[in-house]
């Protein structure tokens, strides 16, 4: 199993007493699948997200990726995760506002020490990105910015890729462009994937669903 | 100046000087001489410094004509100012010195000062031969022969030869001249009988002058009793060849004491004890801000004296440490002629 | 509406309690080391007022002798007798070195008004001043009087500090010199016809007043120096006040576009801002005077002793808050705020009422600007070397100054971007080349805060170079002049014979002092004569020589002259200068002499005594191995007194102890400036730190902890600094040249060499880095430390 996720539980501190956003998850995904997470607002699955991406720390439960407790892990070692293992796209505000495309598509993988100039071409021309290589990120328009995000995560080469609602500040057409070719490319590189997303269109293009409500997996 | 201090300090206030840590000074062995009756003047000796007494002066006033009848006059006086009875050389020496020069013109008043420490030789008077200095200021000769006087100040000058054509006279009391009804006296003479000849050195040229003069001798410890506030001083030469010295002392509570002496023109003379003498002020003139009666009522009714003396310039002031009125004046009434006039103590 | 729209426009601050600080400190701080240093100087001028007004100098032309330093009472009254009004001044140094008084007799009857504090107060009369042993003295100096119970010790401020006030009859005994006077104040009114001085006594001379103020010249250039760092810290501060106000008018577009839309006119809008700024700037510099007050009280003791030390001019180690310091602090506050707000209330008055709310980035947008300001900068610096080729005078000098200063201030960010973009060429690996664009990208940002740093640090090169090549220059010349062990007087020509020999048999060298006062080439000038000995030969260091200089003045064919004559007469080595009516000689070399206003002359002793044969030698260099066992021989065998021996090693450890303090205003100074420019590199740090999460979220997601980018914004913070303080490092070198051969030439007419000291602009270089660092450390240990939830709102849907 690439992921096991077990008992899962994070809170949160607010004015109104200590919020449980996770109550107990349990998940596991093979390597190569992928998985939609879907669920109300609040519902716990950025959280989720974010803890199996090594980003957030957890109150209680265990994550295993790849063999490694990420949760007993400490800030070096999970940092070194996220630079081999997981790859993220996020809605919006992916990329290194001061590096050109190129630097930015290559910045991960050169951090993973998986950087291969050729391949990097080879993903840029397919996502359509050729011609933008040498601008920054505040040049692109947002459909742009996605697919710089996707060829960086995939030229990382991750194990696993955690998306949250990655096509969700585009309008339809280009979104559904977007979630076309990030479809086709993990499916190239064999790399399991979990997406975050409010859409019917998008988890139902993934192998799997899973929905969350007040913190449990339904 | 600094002199200003000194001059209110010594010379008219001397009450003050006692109060003022001065009494630290004033031991037994150290007190001034005090003026008496009787003493027998020895000259040339006492035309010179007595410096155990506190206060001295060889006081010069002269009423001058120029060819073209302008009246002009001069003054010319050497203050000494005693801290101790006693002399010492160099700076340690107690006697201050002090001098006021001037020239009146009908309208315009020059005057200048100046200030020395005795013990240096920057001032002094000694007695044979007869010479009076400070700085270069000087009055030399003899008191019954030749005389030569000379001052300079920044805008004016004058330097005049001087020969007495009568005898030195004694006022009060064969020269014991009382100041107060308390007692206070200095010793006091005079040679009121100098022909001058000379030049005024004066910002519009030099001109040459002729005329009178009246040198006054006169030391004391204490002249002024305490109530007295200021004085006022006739020297007045009528056109008879008669002359009159007469003074005023005014007092707090508004009374005077006054004191004259009638010289005729041989030198023989009269005095006059406290209230033979009387002057009161006609009018007055507003001068440097203050109120100077420069018209006097003078009267000495035994000698038939009734006459108006006026100020020849009222603005005849001395604009020194500590100023005081002093200037010729014209005379009119029973007797005409012409003086000098000073005034002390107006504020 | 007034009222609604102030509070409207004030409520920016409640919310951004940081900036409020940054701009009303900044200000303050600015505002503080302009008024510290003037009060400083202001201090110290005023108590040479005093000191000239008491000791008559500057305002009296005065009568002194042609040759020695004595005039003869009977010379005085020769002078009164012919009319001229003079009064006689004694004027000696009194008590052991160190703790030296001068003593000023004076003749209270003849001296003009103001030189003598009688007749003003109790117990001041002249009858008590003529009749007790006086002495007038400021507190200070008080309880360095000898003790004397027969002295009345009269306490006055107005006396200048290190001066005794007594009649001079006093003078002559305390100081043992009966009957004579140095020289004669003349009055400034004096009567008709007086004799031309030469009828009277040829001997002696008059002085112009104009001639008496070398001690204010010297004083002057001490000034000067303090001023320009003044100004120099000012500018410093202004450019955080400038920054500080940029962002916040920038952050209230959005309020000034509501506002006009909600019916404000403009023009109020404007003046509701004025107003505010008006505020501040009270507030600030109110807060700054107080401030500057304090600096200059903890310095002030340091600078005095200094000016003692370096020219003998004295200061009152005491403060007075002077209203003038209010009225110039404010107004540099006010000036300051209307430099540094005048650009943003111009786009507030220019802003379209429906232009972007969006504060846009204010470092982003900076970025076009940079060309134009390169632009300007290229501008200033082709001015600045305009003026340093052909202009003259002082005003030039500080012009010169400004030019070269804003200019290096305006390129500094041309400058650091040029570097980034080299770094990042060079870089390899992915933090690397991200670091070096990142850096690049934070440089608009910190360019504010960066100028101040350059101009701190150029400010401190430049002022330490001088105040070090001061240094240098004069302990070279204390180890020429203090070259013998041992200094010994004596008070008679007698004693001074018995020295004489009894030294020749005990010592190494004996190197008798002989001088007199004369004129050369109408410059007033002391003349020595000297017994040549190694000594000479080996400590003597020559501005210009030529020849066997010192076998030249030993075989009587030759002179050495001092720097100050030869630039003032015009005479160099090669030349003949006529020393006496009998003496020409031709000049073997100059010698530098700084601090000393007069001319100097050094002929052999043996051709000296020739000329001058009543004037012995009662001073004595001694050199010898054994100093200590010397003195106590010269006590026992021939009752010299104790403090009649100077042991150079004093004197010496006393002159570089008056560097020592120098040093400690400098480098206070230096420390506060730097703080300064910490201080805004800190504001401008803490203000982008809000923007910075954004940019380095990304970077983390992708694999890099808080830890290093924490780091990485320290490193970055401490490369920008060190990039700054590399630029910094020449411009104060040409700062420190354009002070010391230019200003200060034009300011006092003579030049300084110019030394560099590496070492101190690595430590310099130094303090600067950790200011940076320092200033760096805090936003970059809160970056260490936020929350993942941080980083991850700014992925967020529903940011």
């Amino acid at each position: 199993m690439l992921l096991e996720v077990n008992q899962l539980t994070k809170v949160y501190p607010s004015i109104d007493g200590p919020i449980e956003v996770l109550r107990g998850i349990d998940l596991q995904v093979a390597a190569g699948e992928t998985l939609a997470l879907t669920g109300e607002s609040g519902s716990g699955k950025s959280t989720l997200l974010h803890l199996v991406g090594g980003l957030d720390t957890a109150d209680g439960g265990r994550i295993t990726l790849a063999g490694h407790d990420i949760l007993d892990m400490d800030d070096r070692s999970r940092a070194e995760l996220r630079r081999t293992d997981v790859g993220v796209i996020f809605q919006q505000f992916n990329l290194i506002p001061s590096l050109d495309v190129s630097a930015n598509i290559a910045f991960q993988a050169r951090l993973a020490g998986s950087y291969e100039a050729s391949r990097l071409q080879t993903l840029a021309a397919s996502l359509g990105l050729d011609a933008h290589l040498n601008k920054f990120p505040e040049a692109l328009s947002g459909g742009q910015q996605q697919r710089v995000a996707i060829a960086r995560t995939l030229l990382a080469r991750p194990k696993l890729i955690l998306a949250d609602e990655p096509t969700g500040n585009l309008d339809e057409e280009t979104a559904d462009e977007v979630l076309e070719q990030m479809l086709g490319l993990v499916a190239e590189t064999g790399a399991a994937m979990m997406v975050v997303t409010h859409s019917e269109k998008v988890a139902s293009r993934m192998q799997r669903r899973v929905r969350l409500n007040k913190g449990r997996l339904l | 100046m600094i002199g200003k201090a000194i001059v209110l300090a010594l010379f008219l206030w001397p009450a003050s000087v006692f109060a003022q840590g001065f009494a630290g000074l004033g031991s037994e062995a150290e007190e001034f001489t005090q003026p008496h009756q009787g003493y027998q003047f020895v000259f040339p000796q006492d035309h010179g410094a007595h410096p155990d007494f506190r206060i001295e002066w060889w006081y010069l006033t002269a009423n001058l004509k120029a060819a073209d009848g302008t009246q002009y006059g001069a003054q010319w006086t050497l203050f000494r100012s005693a801290l101790a009875p006693e002399t010492k050389e160099g700076w340690q020496d107690p006697q201050v010195w002090f001098a006021h020069a001037a020239i009146t013109t009908p309208d315009r008043h020059f005057v200048t000062e100046r200030f020395a420490r005795g013990g240096i030789g920057q001032a002094g008077v000694t007695a044979n031969p007869f010479n009076a200095w400070i700085d270069e200021w000087q009055m030399s000769g003899a008191f019954d022969g030749q005389m030569a006087v000379s001052a300079t100040g920044p805008d004016f000058g004058y330097a005049f030869d001087m020969t007495a054509s009568g005898p030195m006279i004694f006022h009060g009391d064969a020269g014991f001249s009382a100041k107060s009804a308390d007692g206070q006296a200095s010793y006091y003479y005079s040679q009121p009988f100098f022909d001058v000849t000379g030049l005024l050195q004066l910002p519009n040229g030099d001109i040459p002058v002729s005329g009178q003069a009246w040198l006054d001798r006169e030391w004391s410890s204490q002249p002024l009793s305490d109530n007295q506030t200021g004085w006022d001083w006739f020297s007045l030469s009528f056109d008879t060849g008669d002359k009159l010295m007469g003074f005023r002392l005014r007092q707090s509570d508004g009374d005077t004491f006054n004191s004259a002496t009638w010289i005729s023109p041989s030198g023989q003379t009269t005095s006059y004890k406290d209230g033979a003498f009387s002057a009161d002020p006609i009018s007055v003139a507003d001068v440097k801000g203050k109120n100077i009666p420069v018209s006097w009522h003078v009267r000495l009714p035994a000698k038939g004296v009734d006459v108006t003396v006026e100020a020849q310039n009222n603005d005849s002031w001395m604009d020194v440490s500590l100023p005081y009125w002093e200037g010729p004046v014209g005379i009119q009434g029973s007797h005409t002629g012409q003086g000098y006039l000073e005034m002390t103590g107006y504020e | 509406m007034i009222r609604v729209g102030f509070s409207a426009i004030l409520s920016h601050w409640r919310r951004n309690l940081l900036q409020l600080f940054s701009l009303v400190f900044g200000l303050a701080l600015a505002t503080a080391l302009w008024s510290g240093v003037q009060a400083i100087n202001a201090e110290a001028r005023a108590s040479y007022d005093a000191a000239a007004t008491t000791l008559g100098e500057g305002q009296y032309d005065q009568v002194l002798p042609r040759s020695g330093n004595t005039i003869s009472q009977d010379q005085y009254i020769a002078l009164r007798r012919a009319g001229w009004q003079v009064t006689p001044v004694l004027d000696d140094a009194l008590g052991p070195i160190r703790r030296q008084v001068r003593l000023l007799g004076i003749d209270p009857l003849t001296a003009p008004a103001g030189l003598m504090p009688v007749g003003q107060g109790e117990g001041r009369d002249i009858v008590r001043v003529l009749t007790t042993r006086f002495v007038f003295v400021n507190p200070n100096t008080a309880d360095l009087l000898p003790e004397d119970p027969a002295l009345q010790v009269i306490i006055d401020d107005a006396v200048a500090p290190g001066v005794a006030i007594t009649d001079i009859g006093v003078a002559q005994q305390l100081l043992g010199k009966p009957a004579q006077i140095n020289r004669l104040i003349v009055a400034n009114t004096q009567p008709i016809n007086i004799p031309n001085l030469d009828k009277i006594a040829p001997e002696l001379f008059v002085k112009s007043a104009i001639g008496g103020q070398d001690v204010q010249r010297l004083t002057d250039s001490f000034h000067l120096n303090l001023t320009a760092f003044g100004l120099l810290s000012f500018a410093v501060g202004i450019f955080i006040v400038q920054g500080v106000i940029g962002l916040a008018f920038e952050q209230r577009r959005s309020l000034v576009r509501t506002l006009r839309a909600l019916g404000m006119p403009l023009r109020v809008l404007i003046w509701l801002f004025v107003g505010e700024l008006i505020a501040f700037a009270f507030v600030a510099g109110a807060l700054g005077v107080v401030m500057g007050y304090l600096i200059a009280a903890v310095l002030l003791p340091d600078v005095a002793a200094t000016l003692r030390g370096l020219y003998g001019a004295d200061v009152v180690g005491a403060l007075q808050l002077r209203p003038v310091w209010w009225v110039s602090g404010f107004a540099i506050a006010f000036g300051g705020t209307a430099i540094a707000a005048g650009g943003a209330l111009w786009k507030i008055a220019r802003m379209p009422i429906l232009a972007s709310a969006r504060p846009r980035a204010w470092a982003v947008e900076s970025n076009k600007n940079a060309a134009l300001l390169a632009l300007a900068a290229l501008a200033l610096l082709v001015t600045a070397l305009v003026l340093a080729i052909w202009g003259r005078g002082l005003l030039v000098g500080f012009v010169l100054l400004g030019c070269l200063l804003t200019g290096a201030a305006l390129a500094l960010p041309y400058f650091l971007l040029g570097v980034v973009s080299l770094g990042r060429r060079f870089a390899r690996g992915p933090i690397s080349e991200w670091f070096w664009a990142d850096t690049r990208q934070q440089v608009p940002g910190l360019s504010l805060a960066l100028m101040a740093l350059l101009l701190a640090t150029a400010a401190n090169v430049g002022v330490s170079t001088m105040v070090s090549s001061f240094r240098e220059t004069f302990v070279g010349f204390l180890d020429q002049r203090l070259a013998p062990e041992l200094f010994v007087s004596v008070s008679s020509d007698e004693q001074a014979k018995t020295l004489d020999a009894y030294l020749s048999e005990h010592a190494r060298e004996v190197l008798p002092v002989v001088s007199i006062d004369l004129q050369v080439a109408d410059v007033p000038t002391a003349l020595f004569g000297v017994r040549v000995e190694s000594t000479y030969e080996e400590n003597w260091r020559f501005l210009r020589a030529q020849g066997d200089v010192w076998s030249l003045v030993q075989s009587g064919n030759a002179a050495i002259i001092n720097e100050q004559l030869a630039r003032r007469a015009d005479l160099w080595p090669g030349d003949m200068v006529q020393i006496l009516p009998d003496l020409t000689l031709p000049i073997a070399a100059v010698v530098a002499d700084y601090g000393n206003p007069l001319g100097q002359v050094v002929i052999n002793e043996a051709q000296f005594l020739q000329r001058f044969p009543d004037q012995r030698a009662q001073r004595f260099g001694v050199r010898t191995d054994d100093p200590e066992g010397l003195s106590q021989r010269l006590m026992d065998d021939l009752s010299i007194e104790a403090a009649n021996i100077v042991n150079q090693e004093q004197i010496k450890a006393f002159s570089l102890n008056v560097f020592e303090r120098t040093f400690k205003v400098t480098g206070a100074l230096n420390v506060l400036t730097l703080a300064v420019a910490a201080f805004a590199i800190l504001m401008s740090l803490l203000t982008l730190s809000a923007m910075r999460i954004p940019q380095l979220a990304p970077a983390w997601a992708l694999g890099m902890t808080r830890r290093e980018l924490g780091q990485l914004e320290l490193v970055r913070a401490v490369v920008l600094a060190a990039l700054t303080t590399i630029l910094a490092l020449p411009l104060g070198l040409l700062l420190a040249w354009v002070l010391l051969t230019v200003v200060n030439v034009e300011a006092f007419g003579w030049e300084l060499p110019m030394y560099l000291f590496p070492a101190l602009y690595v430590r310099l270089g130094v303090f600067a880095l950790v200011a940076a660092a320092v200033a760096a450390m805090i936003p970059a240990r809160r970056l260490a430390y936020t929350p993942p939830g941080t980083l991850l709102k700014v992925f967020a849907n529903d940011r």
